[in-house]
């Protein structure tokens, strides 16, 4: 057991080290880190900061998949949310912003939690209602403009720092935190992995099924909510036709590469935030390498096929029996 | 007065009067693909601006971006017996059925901001378009003669890969900057047309390119993606618009706020006003039979911070951009 903690995650792990070195062979400055009018700028920074969006989003949607189901709408969640607070920005406190926001965001969970739990709608189906129809929503709220402002309250979520980190930095940092506690710290997360495991099961063993379905829809609509927030005030503004446009399937990309299994019952929130950060350290270095861009999503396929390769078991069993790339042994059990 | 000239007065003014009526009677109806865009938006509100100076009366059916609902529309059109017909067609392929129901009916047929298939170039009356290569291209002269010789590394934000539009606002560019060997891109990716990606584009440039000290221009093929750099620029302690020169496309409202704060230095105009010229082209070939040219090409207008961007701004912001 005591060996099982850091065996977990190598790949990853791993795979984040090699990204970011290669990161570091195209562009020799990578690392460099400096102070920039009280705030830390490099590269690596932009990883982190870039990363924040779809760091967010994952935390939320590793909890979903992790109960055997899926959120495709966080993306148009975001715009929403995003749309919400850049509207009320200027002529609001921030505290009426963000209540409002976050407020939508909830509801938008509740919605598609109902949708899943109450009315047993397969999640891939109940989520892509709010996923088409979300973006029409937060297009009417925005008028079909980019509805800008100045509020620099506001704007700290997204161009402001806390020490020399970047807010998103921060908040992403503080929502991955707030969550590990709730499901890490109380018995939240063993009755998420049972249930996702086998839902009768679970529900025979006395687990209030429904409510933690709920639950965790309603989780992933907050933070969405929070990426669209930190999303808006990034560029000043809501941009309703791509703010978050597909970010759902990076989500559901960093929560895969992190480990956790679509067939739910185990998952990992740290890992699925360094999904995220491996996702964005390739996109940066694809736009620091300067490659033509018609080559960026070819790069990205091929990345993410081999760090998906390399998690798959047959072949890290081979790796392990070749001892070539990884010493460890790489046999442990999927369930 | 006698009773001759009484009524030569008469048939004067009646005649003056009919003249009249025939211009009021014109009716024109377009269909508009829907509301994409906040340019698209922009270019329905001058439409109808335009319309009204003309005494033309407009009617304006939204596609919601599909072609059966324009086809529809067309139909319709061509029931109710209109003047002429404006199309934007959402895609270049499928018109010949009903265009043609449109040539029989003998309603002229515009095409508005975008072509279609060359198949069918014998079925409408005109095409007002702008030239997106041509864009590029003034945008590039532009930076050629304010660098004045000068070495200037660019860097070149593009639209979404494999766009026309992006396609050619690239090759306009490189046109454009082609005789002058002190102009040169050094590093070119894609924003996909928005603020948030061309933030981040230009936040990777600025860290490859030493800081952005080497880099002497941005260029971008959309106001938004610039809206998006400037800001980058701003975070990384460079001045936009006076140590690294902005120049972009478009023409929308916050550009001109960008260069009234001086942080922006030009931009080409993709101009929301096609239907004008169309009105002007069908009035003439109602009245005088004149056959206006195939192709009606815009005026892709550069603007500056010469220009008085305030006055600009004030102007556009309520066009619905």
């Amino acid at each position: 057991m005591a060996l099982r903690l850091p065996r977990i995650g190598t790949s990853q792990i791993v795979a984040l080290a090699l990204i970011l070195a290669a990161n570091w062979v195209v562009s020799p400055q990578f690392f460099d880190i400096r102070l920039q009018d009280g705030r830390l700028f490099g590269s690596l920074i932009d990883v982190l900061n870039r990363g924040a969006p779809v760091a967010l989003l994952s935390i939320g949607m590793v909890l979903v998949i992790a109960m055997r189901g899926i959120d495709l709408s966080v993306g148009a969640v975001m715009a929403i949310c995003g749309a919400i607070a850049a509207s009320l920005a200027d002529s609001h406190p921030l505290p009426v912003v963000l209540a409002a926001s976050l407020g939508a965001g909830l509801a938008c969970g509740l919605w598609n939690g109902l949708l899943v739990a109450v009315l047993r709608i397969q999640p891939i189906v109940a989520t892509l209602i709010l996923m088409v129809a979300g973006r029409g929503i937060a297009q009417l709220i925005t008028e079909g403009r980019i509805v800008t402002f100045t509020s620099p309250e506001l704007a700290f979520l997204g161009g402001g720092s806390v020490l020399g980190l970047p807010t998103p930095i921060v908040l992403t940092l503080a929502m991955m935190a707030l969550t590990l506690l709730i499901v890490r710290g109380t018995a939240l997360g063993l009755m998420i992995e049972a249930t996702g495991g086998n839902p009768r099961a679970s529900a025979l063993a006395g687990i209030g099924t429904r409510l933690i379905t709920v639950a965790v829809y309603v989780w992933s609509g907050l933070c969405a909510a929070l990426a669209g927030i930190v999303a808006s005030a990034d560029i000043l503004g809501a941009d309703a036709n791509n703010a978050g446009l597909w970010l759902e399937l990076d989500a559901i990309l960093a929560v895969v590469i992190g480990g956790t299994s679509l067939f739910g019952g185990r998952f990992s929130i740290l890992l699925a935030v360094v999904g995220a950060l491996i996702i964005q350290a390739m996109n940066t270095g694809i736009l620091l390498s300067g490659l033509p861009p018609e080559t960026n999503l070819v790069v990205k396929a091929v990345v993410v096929l081999a760090v998906l390769l390399a998690q798959s078991p047959r072949i890290g069993a081979q790796i392990a029996g070749l001892g070539v790339l990884f010493g460890r042994s790489r046999s442990r059990r999927r369930s | 007065m006698n009773l001759r000239a009484l009524l030569l007065a008469s048939a004067v003014s009646g005649a003056l009067f009919s003249v009249g009526a025939q211009a009021a009677e014109l009716t024109i109806g377009f269909s508009q693909i829907g509301s994409e865009s906040g340019w698209r938006a922009a270019e329905t509100t001058v439409s109808k601006a335009e319309a009204k100076k003309r005494n033309i009366n407009f009617k304006i059916a939204d596609a919601q971006q599909k072609q059966e609902n324009q086809i529809k529309a067309i139909r319709s059109f061509v029931a109710q017996g209109v003047d002429a017909i404006f199309l934007a067609p959402v895609v270049a392929t499928g018109w010949d059925a009903v265009l043609k129901e449109a040539q029989e009916a003998k309603i002229p047929v515009v095409l508005l901001d975008r072509d279609i298939d060359p198949a069918g170039k014998n079925l409408y009356l005109t095409a007002v378009t702008s030239d997106s290569v041509h864009e590029g291209k003034v945008a590039g002269q532009w930076l050629v003669k304010t660098a004045g010789g000068k070495p200037c590394n660019v860097v070149e934000l593009q639209g979404t890969v494999g766009a026309s539009v992006a396609t050619n606002r690239k090759k306009g560019f490189e046109d454009g900057i082609a005789g002058a060997s002190n102009v040169k891109i050094v590093r070119s990716q894609t924003g996909d047309f928005t603020r948030a990606k061309g933030k981040e584009v230009m936040e990777s440039f600025i860290k490859a390119e030493g800081g952005g000290k080497t880099i002497c221009a941005v260029y971008a093929h959309n106001d938004d993606m610039m809206v998006g750099a400037i800001q980058a620029m701003k975070e990384a302690g460079l001045k936009p618009g006076t140590e690294i020169l902005t120049v972009s496309i478009d023409a929308v409202p916050d550009i001109f706020k960008a260069m009234a704060a001086g942080e922006a230095n030009a931009t080409v105009e993709l101009t929301p006003n096609m239907a004008g010229p169309a009105f002007d082209a069908v009035i003439a070939y109602k009245t005088k039979g004149t056959m206006p040219p195939k192709w009606i090409q815009t005026e892709s207008k550069l603007y500056t911070q010469a220009d008085n961007p305030m006055a600009v701004y004030e102007s556009k912001k309520d066009l619905g951009y």
